[in-house]
């Protein structure tokens, strides 16, 4: 390969000039930071004490916002449907998606690449679509779901996401059916990864399968059950789609996600202050939910480069 | 098949232990895979066959799963409700500028982070992963207000722009990447007289190529996929993208599943097509990082 000759006649030097050229090709992520990241939370925090409607100006209106938000019982019911909803869902996912990982992680399994694809074909789907082809395997009346139980039980089934107590556990088989996939083929890869020797030297030992699991396995994956948490959580407040196409938030309110709330306040009442607010706290309280996971983790999580330092 | 009764205890139990045993588990697992994979196709297979159905027959019990008649026109019928070929277009559109912009400017960024020495880089890499583990998607109202500001609602920049500043994922996922490339390469290129961005386009970005391909797919995944973005951000009919379409759809009839159906079963075919066709990007991509393709 031929390239053209340096140029002569700068006076920077070496060290300089790689300085220069890193931020020169960080600066598009740094100007995006800035954009679309701090200068939009400087405005958060602005709104959060104005009251807008985005038609005649801004008001201050000082902590009047956030002394409404404690009292509004809509947005700690949002916290606690989606509080809920994240406890059952992210569980449930970790034990699915890590469960069928070690189901297919096995020597006499053959075809595992057609499995993974067939496991993670829902993963692939856009939300609005699922939303609407489970609302109608959920339907009381005609779904199939109910059909099936009235022929098979000759009883009605439940009404699914119109039972306000089986809302939340109805939309977590959907979301376990359309994530699993993918977090199993992170446990996968993590499940390849362990080395054999370990596997044969504890057998050596007597260790049987479970054993073997619980000693074995189970402390090598902790790091990605610690990412699928974080991520998991996250993915909680993010949830949207299932609230707007799906039950609206009902029945009595029991739906509700954080999301959906923010989205009724800021786009379809337009109190933007207020919305920004109820943003602003929460935000603190994933940050915070975040730390203490992360501090909890330091007693549950294993880094195998801990056991090589302690070891040689 | 019998097991010799007249084989001494000890041998028949080693042939239990040692045969039997892991050939049942092995029964066991793969009809375990079988149901699962059963139960993934199952809304699939709900979702096709109520989309072929006639409007009386949906609504009949007990439900049957083949058609009778094939109604093909519910497919033509629900495309036509709504402009969908007009929505597909511009979710195309969307979708591979902003692929373009997220994959050329995650690399050039990754590329500052994992081959030039500057003070500051490692708070600035900081940052960027720290953004992965904070839901910046929260900030909606006062972009939404940015946005506004800039004269951008109710058109595709808002959607498309931000990509052009690379993506925290996306940044972590190549540099990564670019790391395992080992330096010994740029030094040659560099003794040829190459300067960075020389190095960058000829020996770094060739030898990516399936980290570029992850980001790729990840991106055309959460750019198509979309749903609250263009909610927010669109207005006007001509602008809508398959999923906004398919919810304004949706509040179009009372109730017409056969209908419904054909229209979600056509916003499913893109993903799964780009699935299939790049399918070893999404596993490996998936397995490089163990974050899924999750972005923040």
């Amino acid at each position: 390969m031929r390239f053209g000759r340096k140029r002569k006649g700068t006076t920077l030097s070496p060290k300089a000039r790689e300085a220069l050229n890193g931020y020169l090709f960080t600066s598009p992520w740094l100007l995006g930071f800035l954009i679309f990241v701090v200068g939009p939370m400087i405005g958060l925090i602005w709104l959060s004490f104005h009251r807008w409607d985005l038609i005649g100006d801004p008001r201050f209106v000082g902590w009047r916002n956030f002394e409404r938000l404690f009292r509004d019982r809509l947005f700690l019911k949002s916290l606690e449907v989606t509080v809920i909803y994240g406890l059952g869902r992210v569980p449930l996912g970790i034990i699915v998606a890590l469960g069928t990982a070690l189901l297919l992680n096995n020597r006499r399994i053959k075809f595992i690449g057609i499995w993974r694809t067939i496991y993670y074909m829902p993963v692939v789907l856009p939300p609005v679509a699922i939303s609407l082809v489970w609302m109608w395997i959920y339907n009381p009346r005609y779904g199939i779901l109910n059909s099936t139980i009235l022929q098979l039980f000759g009883v009605p089934g439940p009404r699914w996401l119109d039972d306000s107590a089986l809302v939340l556990p109805s939309l977590m088989i959907m979301a376990v059916w359309g994530a699993a996939g993918r977090n199993m083929i992170i446990y996968l890869s993590g499940l390849q990864g362990i080395s054999n020797e370990l596997y044969e030297a504890s057998s050596i030992d007597g260790a049987g399968y479970w054993r073997q699991f619980w000693r074995i396995t189970l402390p090598l994956l902790t790091p990605i059950i610690f990412f699928n948490l974080i991520t998991g959580m996250i993915d909680t407040f993010k949830l949207f789609t299932q609230a707007y196409i799906m039950t609206e938030g009902g029945p009595r309110n029991q739906s509700l996600f954080f999301t959906y709330y923010l989205f009724q306040k800021g786009f379809q009442q337009y109190q933007m202050g207020y919305a920004a607010a109820m943003t602003l706290i929460v935000f603190i309280i994933i940050m915070g939910l975040t730390l203490l996971v992360f501090r909890w983790s330091r007693a549950w999580v294993f880094y195998e480069g801990e056991i090589k330092r302690g070891d040689y | 098949m019998t097991v010799n009764i007249a084989l001494p205890t000890s041998t028949r139990q080693h042939f239990l232990r040692e045969k039997v045993y892991p050939f049942l588990s092995v029964v066991a697992i793969y009809a375990i895979l079988l149901v699962g994979a059963v139960m993934i196709f199952f809304p699939f297979a709900w979702t096709i066959s109520t989309s072929l159905k006639t409007e009386q027959q949906v609504l009949e019990y007990p439900p049957t799963w083949v058609p009778d008649p094939v109604q093909w026109e519910n497919y033509p019928d629900a495309l036509t409700a709504r402009p969908f070929d007009r929505y597909y277009v511009n979710t195309t559109i969307i979708t591979v500028l902003s692929v373009i912009g997220q994959v050329a400017s995650s690399a050039v960024v990754a590329y500052g982070f994992a081959r030039f020495r500057f003070p500051g880089r490692g708070i600035m890499f900081l940052i960027v992963l720290s953004t992965l583990m904070i839901p910046f998607h929260m900030l909606i109202i006062p972009r939404f207000i940015l946005f506004k500001y800039l004269g951008w609602l109710d058109t595709f920049a808002p959607l498309i722009i931000p990509n052009f500043f690379g993506g925290a994922f996306s940044i972590f996922l190549l540099r990564q990447y670019f790391l395992t490339i080992p330096l010994d390469l740029d030094e040659a290129a560099k003794m040829d007289g190459a300067n960075s961005m020389q190095i960058f386009l000829r020996i770094i970005l060739p030898l990516a190529r399936p980290a570029l391909g992850a980001v790729a797919v990840f991106e055309f995944m959460s750019s198509w996929n979309d749903f609250l973005g263009p909610l927010i951000y669109l207005s006007s009919d001509r602008n809508y993208t398959v999923s906004i379409g398919l919810a304004a759809f949706r509040n179009d009839y009372f109730t017409a599943w056969h209908l419904y159906m054909a229209a979600a079963a056509v916003a499913m075919i893109a993903p799964l097509v780009v699935f299939f066709l790049a399918q070893k990007y999404f596993i490996s991509g998936v397995a490089l990082t163990g974050s899924g393709g999750s972005k923040g």
